[in-house]
Order: structure tokens, then C-alpha cells, then sequence
């Protein structure tokens, strides 16, 4: 039985759900105006920006006053580093990671010329960070440390708690790019070591346009836009009303879908996941796929021998939307900068297929491409010159 | 997303020919899984006719497509027709390529390559692509393979050298380098008469071509002219002239000056200090130019 549009890549967007499209329409229709004006019309909407914030506050367990608003996920990563770097120039040292995504990844070719050491940490085959090595990092001159919360392309989870403590003690700013956590999985930032983090709407379920960043109270920024008064002169620019109260509506769900998207999600990705391996030889799980280290609705699974561009033309052709770390999808020519930190084999990178899932995703999807994926990959896999390592080896000598 | 043809579609969906020929009298494997792409193509021939040929490919749409395409173009043809068989012809055949796809045609022309000096007996490695200097190191991509492919192309930036060879797509430490071997090569090429290297060419004509070619009287005349509609005539345009090629005799070129030119003093100076100066410097040093009615 063939299916419509089986999206299962919601790590690189999400469907805006029905509810926050409700939620922005009157500011698209009727309620137009300027909530910096000084008349009804227009000042009366900074209330539904406020509640949008009270709501995303709720989500991540901080005041209000914390969230200021941006356009997005990388425009947040770039506020955060750039914002602190700027407001104490003194510290010129940061430490980041070798997973982190492009918003902060390409940032330190920048931050260099600057002038700004950055000390890269890398990952181990799972893709954790080595604590070790992030205590060595630290030295008199570092100012912070961002490491992101859940790798977008393996769903890896890192030890947040851990990384805040470390930085706490040695009296340095942590900066986590959550995009990939918020919604998927709790975040209590009342009780974690965290002093900014970055979110985006598009990620759970509102539109694209809309994102922000928690400033923990006290912390010294400056603005990355610079501009009116706005988000207490923090960010410039008028207020986005119609996609700040979407967010702040998708906040909501994301709160009430938390439990499912840890239960009901997670399952049906372990199912996935599991016939996947059992059913097509030579694959093997990218990632660390411990529980609590790995958010609830993806994999990334390496399928030896075949190419992922080619791999995602045929599932198309089925309406079966995913994505991979392979060189020729990508327009770069370098397969994913994540797999190849994490030291995974080439033949599995070029192979590597992410299938991430949501709370609109049904067991009759699940279904579906466990019934459609083993026929492709084996198709491909005749097209193929390589079918052992021996053949690799082998090849041109 | 790419923006495939559906001739790209439809090779990469019913790929041709799949499959390696068990006894096959050439085989030609290029590329390697670390980059992304490679290719086998096993042929069999009789009687110089290639009668049979089969691929396996590990790559993404367009590498398929590209590998079935080459099989379709080749089977059935003479050796000496498949030698002058470039990538060109692979794009051409389905259709156009998204430019960052070029290289998988490349890829095509190579095991192509590589499969007829295996008949031959030789190993393309001592050849040709190999020998010369590793520029770029993620991608193991010599300065030859760049000025064969640049030049066969006509290839002038250092974005287009990554989408034929994928060479800079890496690190990107050697763009320099690529832009420098660019600059060089063209620099050259204009001073070469014709395509003295013959790395525009398939391998047949290439071939021929470094066994010592000459320039037809054609291909002079094609030069000259092209040389005076770039070079000379936006000059003698400023000041209102022209000039016109009237023939080639020998090294003999024969030209009339037009416009404000005729009759000016200067017309001399003009004729041997611009026009002959820059034809010795372009296409032979042996080129004398005269006024047509003076010689």
C-alpha cells in the first residue's frame, strides 16, 4: 500500500502544526499593528509577545525576562558567541567541539582572524566529548564554552549537567545550541548549569523565521543586531507578533507531546531502527544508542557499500523524505563533518541514512519503509562494485 | 536538491548494462569509495568492435547515470571511435548535468580511458592523471588532471575545476594552487599554436596530437582571426579604425587597414608594432604582416 509523504526528516524542519497556525493568523489578518506603538491598536499585541515568551520560558524552565527573540538557530549561536566575546575582551580563548553544527562550526575560521584562540574538542566513535580533555582546554584566558546539547545529524545527547559544573568551577560561561533538544527532550534550565541557549521554532512544530536564545539572568551581551529598544535593547528590530506567539503556542504542545515524543516516538524509532539492522546486512547504528544519551526520534544508521544521494532519489520516489551524511547530497564534496569526528568508516559514511521522527509520524510509515527500504538497498547494492571490505581494498590496485 | 534530466532519471532508475563481464579483454576502475565515487567498466572486444560493456558504480544519481550512459554510447562502436569519446559527449547524451555533477561524467571519460590502455596493455597510472603533482590531497587530484580537464571543458574558474574534478572541494587548501595552475594554463594555451598539448581531445586525438601535429592552414587562420577580433581590433576601435584579414600565404598575413587607419601616418607603426608583434607573440614568431596592395 503506498503512502503520501512519509516525512521523516524532522531534524531539518517540522510541520507547523494546525493549532499554531490558528494561533498567528489574527496577526496576519487583523492585528497588524506595532506592539512598540503607543496606541491600542499596536500596544496592546506586546501582551501576545509576552505571553510567547511566558510560554517558551515555561517549556525550558526559566523567567521570561531570560528569552529574548531572534530569527533563528544560527542567528542565536552568533548572538551567544559573538555577543560575549564582544563584552569581554579580555578573555580570548573559547572551546568548542568538532560536531558542532555550521551556525557555530563556522564561526571560528572568523573568530580566529579575530584574534581569538578556539580549541576544538573531538569525539570518540559514539560521538561523546572527553570531560578530560575539556578540563585540560581550560586555561586563565577562556571565556566559554559551547558545546551543543543533541547532534543534529546523530541525535547523540551530551552531558550538559556535566560540561555547566565544570565551567561553573572554573568561572566561565556555558553556551549550549539546543536546536535539536527543545521539545524532544525535558529541559529544566531552574536547575542546570546552563547560561545560554539557543532554540528555533522550526524545529517543533512552528514556522521558520522565529527563534531565540536564553540569556541567563545577569550575563553581560552585547546585541548582535543592533537597533531600536527592542527585547530590552538586546536584540534590535520589530517584534515578529504573528511567529512569537506561534512559537510560543508550539512551546505549549511541545510541553504536552513531551511524554510521547519519549514514549510513543521513541518507540516507534527503536522499531525502525531495529528492523532496519535486522532486515538489511551491513548496517550498523552511528551514535551512542544508550537511552538517555540519544534524543527519542532519531537514527543514523550506516549502510555499507551503497551512497546515500543515490539512496535518497529512490526513497523519494516512494514520498519517503530522509536525509544523509554522504559528499554528493550535500554540494560540499566532504561527506558530514560529524561522522568523520566521530571516525566512522568511509564506507559507512557515504551510506549513512538519518531518519528522524515526530508526533505526526504513524506505525503504518514505520511500516512502510521497512517494507520499501531492504528491496532498495539491495537493488543499489547490485549496482555496486564494492561488496567487502577485500573489494575496496582491492579496487583499482 | 539537484535538478536531475529526465534522461539522468531514467538511467539512474533502469540503469543499462549493470554487471561486470566475466572474461573481459579490458577493465577500467577508477575513483575509490573514500571520495565517493567509483566506477568499473569491463569491456569485451573482437576485432577491434566493442562488443560487450558492463559497469558497476558505487555513487549518487548522477554517477549511475553517467556509468549507463557511457556503456549505451560505446557498445557496438569501433576502438577508434570510442578513443575521442569525452565527458562532454556523456553530458551531452543525458541531457546536461547540474554543473556540480560534472565530475561524475569525468569519472565516465576516465574508466573509459583507463579500460582501453588496459587493452593496450599499459596501465593508465604510468600514463597520464598520475604522473605529475598531487594538488589536491583530499581528493588525490594532480596539476594534469586539472589542465586536461580545465582545457577540455574550457574550464576558466576554480569552481568549475571542483565540479569537473572535485578537486578544492575538500579542505580547500589547494584553491590557490588550482587558481595558479589556471591562471598559468590560459596564459599559456594563448601562446600555444592550436591545441599543441591536445588535451582538449579524447585520447585518440590526443594521442596523435603529441606525436607531433602541426597547425593546418584552417586552424592558423581560425587563430588569426580570433586574435585580431580580441586583441587588435577593441585598440584600433578606440581611435575609430579597423583592419580586415584579406589571406595567409606561408607566414605571410595580409591585411587592410579601414577607418581612421587608412592613410594615417602611423599606419605602418600600427601594422608592425601591434598587429605583427602580437600575431609572432600568439601564433608563430616567423609571421610577417603587410598592407594588402603593398605586398
Amino acid at each position: 500500500m503506498a503512502l503520501n509523504n512519509i516525512y521523516l526528516d524532522n531534524n531539518a524542519t517540522t510541520k507547523v502544526a494546525p493549532e499554531v497556525l490558528e494561533e498567528m493568523l489574527p496577526f496576519l489578518r487583523e492585528s497588524y499593528g506595532n506592539p512598540s506603538s503607543m496606541y491600542s491598536f499596536g500596544g496592546e499585541l506586546s501582551k501576545y509577545v509576552e505571553r510567547g515568551r511566558e510560554r517558551i520560558a515555561d517549556l525550558l524552565g526559566c523567567h521570561p525576562r531570560e528569552i529574548v527573540f531572534t530569527s533563528c538557530g544560527s542567528e542565536s549561536d552568533n548572538f551567544a558567541l559573538r555577543g560575549l566575546i564582544d563584552a569581554y575582551p579580555e578573555k580570548r580563548h573559547i572551546i568548542t567541539t568538532k560536531v558542532e553544527h555550521p551556525a557555530i562550526k563556522n564561526q571560528v575560521p572568523y573568530l580566529r582572524k579575530k584574534g581569538i584562540r578556539v580549541t576544538e574538542l573531538g569525539v570518540d566513535r559514539k560521538g561523546n566529548i572527553d570531560l578530560d580533555e575539556l578540563r585540560q582546554a581550560i586555561d586563565e584566558d577562556t571565556l566559554l564554552i559551547s558545546c551543543m546539547f543533541a547532534n543534529n545529524e546523530t541525535g547523540v545527547v551530551y552531558p550538559i549537567r556535566l560540561i555547566g559544573e565544570i565551567a561553573r568551577e572554573r568561572n566561565i560561561f556555558f553556551h549550549t545550541d539546543a536546536v535539536q533538544a527543545v521539545g524532544k527532550i525535558p529541559i529544566d534550565l531552574s536547575d542546570m548549569p546552563v547560561d545560554l541557549l539557543s532554540f528555533t521554532g522550526h524545529k517543533f512544530h512552528a514556522p521558520k523565521g522565529i527563534g531565540g536564545l536564553y540569556i541567563r539572568r545577569g550575563i553581560k551581551i552585547r546585541p548582535f543586531i543592533i537597533g531600536g529598544h527592542q527585547e530590552r535593547s538586546r536584540r534590535g528590530g520589530t517584534e515578529n507578533v504573528p511567529y512569537i506567539a506561534g512559537m510560543g503556542k508550539a512551546a505549549e504542545l511541545a510541553k504536552k507531546n513531551l511524554h510521547e515524543e519519549n514514549t510513543r516516538v521513541r518507540k516507534l524509532r527503536d522499531k525502525l531502527e531495529q528492523g532496519i539492522l535486522s532486515q538489511i546486512e551491513d548496517t550498523e547504528v552511528n551514535g551512542d544508542t544508550e537511552t538517555e544519551n540519544r534524543v527519542p526520534n532519531t537514527t543514523n544508521i550506516g549502510i555499507h557499500f551503497i551512497e546515500g544521494e543515490a539512496l535518497l532519489l529512490a526513497l523519494d520516489k516512494y514520498h519517503i523524505a530522509a536525509s544523509t551524511g554522504s559528499a554528493c547530497a550535500s554540494g560540499s564534496l566532504q561527506p558530514s563533518h560529524v561522522l568523520r569526528a566521530m571516525g566512522v568508516p568511509f564506507t559507512c559514511v557515504h551510506g549513512s541514512l538519518r531518519l528522524s521522527l515526530s508526533v505526526y509520524t504513524t506505525e503504518k510509515e514505520i511500516d512502510y519503509v521497512l517494507e520499501i527500504l531492504p528491496g532498495i538497498v539491495s537493488r543499489l547494492r547490485e549496482l555496486s562494485p564494492f561488496h567487502s571490505m577485500e573489494d575496496i581494498k582491492a579496487f583499482g590496485a | 536538491m539537484w535538478e536531475y534530466s529526465k534522461k539522468v532519471m531514467n538511467h539512474y532508475e533502469n540503469p543499462r548494462n549493470v554487471g561486470e563481464i566475466e572474461d573481459a579483454d579490458a577493465t577500467g576502475e577508477v575513483g575509490s569509495l573514500i571520495c565517493g565515487d567509483a566506477l568499473k567498466l569491463t569491456l569485451k572486444i573482437d576485432n577491434g568492435i566493442i562488443k560487450d560493456a558492463k559497469f558497476k558504480t558505487f555513487g549518487c544519481g548522477s554517477a549511475i547515470a553517467s556509468a549507463s550512459a557511457l556503456t549505451e554510447l560505446i557498445k557496438g562502436k569501433k576502438l577508434e571511435e570510442v578513443r575521442d569519446i569525452t565527458n562532454k559527449d556523456i553530458v551531452k547524451y543525458l541531457g546536461g548535468l547540474p554543473q556540480e555533477k560534472m565530475h561524475c561524467s569525468v569519472m565516465g571519460q576516465e574508466a573509459l580511458e583507463a579500460a582501453l590502455l588496459d587493452f593496450k596493455g599499459e596501465k593508465k597510472a604510468e600514463k597520464e592523471d598520475d604522473e605529475g603533482e598531487i594538488i589536491c590531497k583530499c581528493f588525490g587530484v594532480t596539476d594534469t588532471k586539472i589542465k586536461r580537464v580545465a582545457l577540455s571543458n574550457n574550464l576558466h574558474s576554480v569552481e568549475e575545476i571542483t565540479n569537473y574534478t572535485k578537486a578544492g572541494g575538500g579542505c580547500g587548501s589547494c584553491l590557490y594552487k588550482i587558481e595558479e595552475i589556471l591562471d598559468d594554463l590560459w596564459r599559456n594555451v594563448d601562446r600555444i599554436p592550436g591545441p599543441g598539448l591536445g588535451f582538449g581531445l579524447g585520447l585518440g586525438e590526443r594521442q596523435k596530437k603529441l606525436s607531433g601535429g602541426k597547425m593546418t592552414v584552417v586552424q592558423k587562420i581560425k587563430r588569426i582571426e580570433e586574435i585580431l577580433e580580441d586583441e587588435i581590433r577593441p585598440i584600433l576601435r578606440r581611435d575609430g579604425g579597423d583592419i580586415d584579414l584579406i589571406d595567409v600565404v606561408d607566414n605571410k598575413v595580409i591585411v587592410r587597414l579601414m577607418g581612421m587607419c587608412q592613410g594615417c601616418h602611423a599606419a605602418v607603426l600600427t601594422l608592425k608594432g601591434l598587429v605583427e608583434e602580437k600575431l609572432q607573440e600568439l601564433v608563430d614568431p616567423e609571421i610577417e604582416v603587410v598592407e594588402h596592395g603593398l605586398e
